[in-house]
């Protein structure tokens, strides 16, 4: 074979034009570009692709019909195993995934296939569905994050009459409070996504927080929920428990997130304030900590990420990291908080440091970054924002009889995603904790299927 | 959805609103607060709920008009609708768990300031409805910012009022009546104390020279209200716990105050700002 064609690069905006503003980082192929990338793809007898996707999105296939020119075609293979490719293609690990197993990325570049996914979503109206007649079973969702939209649709499109039952006041979980508009725009990609679940008849009710305003009990025997699933997420943030951690100007990434995201801070005609100041310590190395680092860049501060092990060991995904070092993000590898100091009016003053090296590998498989003694130092800061992961609520496990949960506060589900208690089913992040979309969207269309299967049963 | 079925201006700048609220009002108990989004483009505002009616469908809650989301809330008029209310949130007071024969044996008494007074009304209702005795101090700077006496006359076995200016019953802070109660034989074996973060501080130095176990009701900042964003971290004891799923309420002697009344100011430069760049529009009709 001839020279192959190199990967086609992904436009994306000015890193400093972008550094200023809330617009799309990432502008996506055009078609010229998605179709010359489709070409590129080999058509393997045995896609590892597919294997290494959580939800088996037929790759090969729908990249077929983009070499085409057939984006509808693309459409509907895609449509068969997911209902947010919008999303998907713009927030999918996809070097861990389908293109971390492309066979093209042993010697070379794997084809860029979130890239492609996301064309095809953007360029494709929303595709009908087969709908089964409403049988009139009524099932609830917890949560409107990946994982409580892919069962609730699913669900639908067997013919149950679905609920989704949503604690902030609109729906999206994670991907409306948690991602920023410069990685997801809400308007353009999230609402359309929403919108095409609420099309297959699915009632979604904010405003709900279960375990306080209902609970699974007063759902089920009052309300007449036959099956309920629970897609609450992770949305405890988790602190260092080191001194000074709540001085003013400290904040966990999810309050500095949901401010500007879901409560839209960022924007002068909304009343939300939020406060960056000149210079903010991002503590983390995830993909949350670089959302929460871009966004206070782009609010007017100076931003440093501080991580404990090394670049290789970032948890975030490649994109975000190079794009994060593109706009000028200042990276303080091997370096791990141990104090925060304040002046005298309780703001934050500094975060005192000690520099790390990378020992023996922990059971991650990763080096564990151990402290080199003597070697504290301090780095002058405005803000401190903790972006260190999170755990599962336990607002539905301690108001919930018989729902068991792990020592991390994680529910106990089967594989299937069937819980301790009959007719409870639960996926994504509140069973794993913190994990991704793409996951937390595979473990509500598995459980969408067992509660198919429960309720048949009963009958 | 979540109509405005009636509205009362309690001051000139705190306002009383029933609104429709059935899911919240039917799960709702003493001690317990929601979050209102007026609109939109509003802040979600933690606000304590101060009566409700499970049957009814609807909940009281008691705004004073002090920043730009606070002022949207009042504008608003019978028969509009708030964009969002989510509840209820928090614990409900400890004494709703509490045996009958613990009640029986206890003697309550309260201790309100300000918009803080309208939260103390359910739990002295619940308590009396209970047969449990419960006394009631109510402070104010003067005679026409107390809010709630005629309604929690009705409830309470005694009603102290104070005024800072003397121009109506007892001269003076709430604390020094709850001294002279106490020193003329009064006995208490619990104290509750709601208002300002400064008022609580004081009452709970009081309440502990006094000997008096004293809890307090937190209006911490706050975002979500579920235990997202742990913007409401508070020092109780020398742990941090957060107000909006561990409390509101918490044991005042173990409350570090003084960090609690600097975090409540976080934000405070920033809502000068929106304040004074934001049409209030109370008594101005919309």
């Amino acid at each position: 074979m001839a020279e192959r064609i190199p990967r086609v690069p992904v436009r994306a905006q000015d890193p400093e034009v972008r550094a200023k503003c809330f617009e799309e980082v990432s502008l996506g192929y055009d078609r010229q570009e998605a179709m010359l990338e489709a070409s590129r793809c080999l058509h393997c007898k045995n896609p590892r692709c597919v294997g290494a996707c959580p939800v088996n999105i037929q790759i090969p296939d729908f990249i077929a019909c983009v070499a085409k020119g057939d984006i509808a075609g693309a459409a509907a293979v895609i449509a068969k195993d997911s209902s947010l490719p919008a999303v998907c293609g713009r927030v999918c690990p996809q070097e861990n995934q389908c293109e971390g197993s492309c066979i093209l990325g042993i010697k070379g570049e794997p084809v860029a296939i979130g890239a492609l996914e996301r064309f095809v979503a953007d360029n494709s109206p929303s595709t009908e569905v087969e709908q089964a007649a409403a049988g009139g079973h009524k099932v609830a969702v917890i949560g409107s994050g990946p994982a409580g939209l892919a069962c609730a649709s699913d669900l639908a499109r067997l013919g149950y009459d679905v609920t989704v039952f949503e604690a902030l006041h609109k729906a999206g979980g994670v991907l409306e409070y948690g991602i920023p508009e410069f990685r997801l725009p809400k308007e353009k990609v999230l609402k359309p996504a929403i919108d095409t679940v609420k099309a297959l008849g699915v009632k979604i009710e904010t405003d709900v927080i279960v375990g306080r305003t209902v609970t699974i009990d007063s759902l089920m025997d009052s309300e007449g929920f036959e099956a309920v699933f629970v897609g609450t997420g992770a949305g405890l943030p988790k602190f260092m428990g080191i001194p000074g951690e709540n001085l003013c100007g400290v904040f966990s990434a999810n309050e500095f997130l949901t401010r500007n995201n879901l409560m839209k801070a960022w924007r002068e005609d909304y009343l939300t304030p939020i406060h960056a100041g000149s210079k903010v310590c991002v503590v983390g190395g995830g993909n949350v900590a670089m959302d929460a680092a871009r966004t206070a860049l782009r609010l007017g501060a100076e931003v440093h990420i501080v991580y404990r092990r090394t670049e290789k060991e970032l948890p975030a995904r490649k994109e975000e990291v190079s794009h994060a070092l593109e706009e000028g993000i200042v990276f303080d590898m091997l370096t791990n908080p141990v104090e925060i100091t304040g002046d005298e009016r309780g703001w934050v003053k500094s975060l005192r440091c000690i520099r790390m090296e990378l020992g023996e590998p922990d059971s991650s498989g990763r080096r564990s970054p151990v402290p080199v003694e003597g070697s504290e130092f301090e780095i002058p800061t405005e803000t401190v924002i903790m972006a260190l992961g999170t755990s599962p609520n336990p607002l539905i496990s301690s108001t919930t009889a018989g729902l068991e949960v792990t020592r991390r506060g994680c529910l106990v589900a089967s594989e299937e995603g069937a819980t301790t208690r009959p007719g409870v089913f639960a996926g994504g992040d509140a069973v794993t904790g913190a994990a991704t979309v793409i996951l937390a969207m595979g473990a509500g269309r598995k459980a969408a299927k067992a509660i198919d299967e429960y309720l048949a049963s009963k009958k | 959805m979540f109509e405005i079925l009636s509205k009362e201006m309690l001051t000139p700048n705190i306002c009383q609103m029933r609104v429709n609220a059935p899911r919240i009002a039917a799960s709702a108990r003493p001690g317990q607060f929601l979050i209102v989004r007026a609109d939109e483009k509003g802040e979600r505002i933690p606000l304590t709920i101060s009566d409700f009616d499970a049957v009814q469908g609807w909940v009281t809650i008691v705004t004073q008009a002090i920043g730009a989301s606070t002022c949207d809330i009042v504008s608003f008029e019978v028969g509009e609708s708030f964009a969002d209310i989510a509840g209820p949130l928090g614990l409900p007071s400890g004494f709703v768990n509490e045996s009958d024969e613990v009640l029986a044996g206890s003697s309550y008494v309260f201790i309100a300031g300000g918009v803080g007074t309208a939260p103390v009304y359910p739990q002295v209702k619940w308590l009396h409805d209970r047969g449990v005795k419960v006394d009631v101090i109510v402070g104010a700077r003067t005679k026409d910012l107390l809010i709630y006496t005629n309604r929690l006359a009705q409830v309470a076995d005694n009603l102290y009022i104070c005024t800072d200016d003397g121009s109506e019953g007892f001269h003076g802070v709430g604390t020094a009546m709850l001294e002279k109660l106490v020193s003329e034989g009064k006995q208490y074996t619990q104290a509750v104390a709601i208002g300002p973060m400064i008022m609580m501080k004081f009452a709970t130095a009081c309440c502990c020279k006094l000997g008096i176990p004293v809890i307090v009701s937190l209006n911490t900042l706050m975002v979500d209200g579920t235990g997202m964003c742990g913007a409401c971290r508070v020092t109780v004891g020398g742990k941090t716990r957060f107000a909006c799923v561990e409390g509101p309420e918490f044991d005042g002697a173990l409350v570090d105050f003084d960090e609690a009344m600097r975090r409540q100011g976080q934000y405070r430069s920033e809502e000068a700002f929106e304040k004074e760049h934001h049409k209030c529009r109370i008594g101005r009709g919309k």
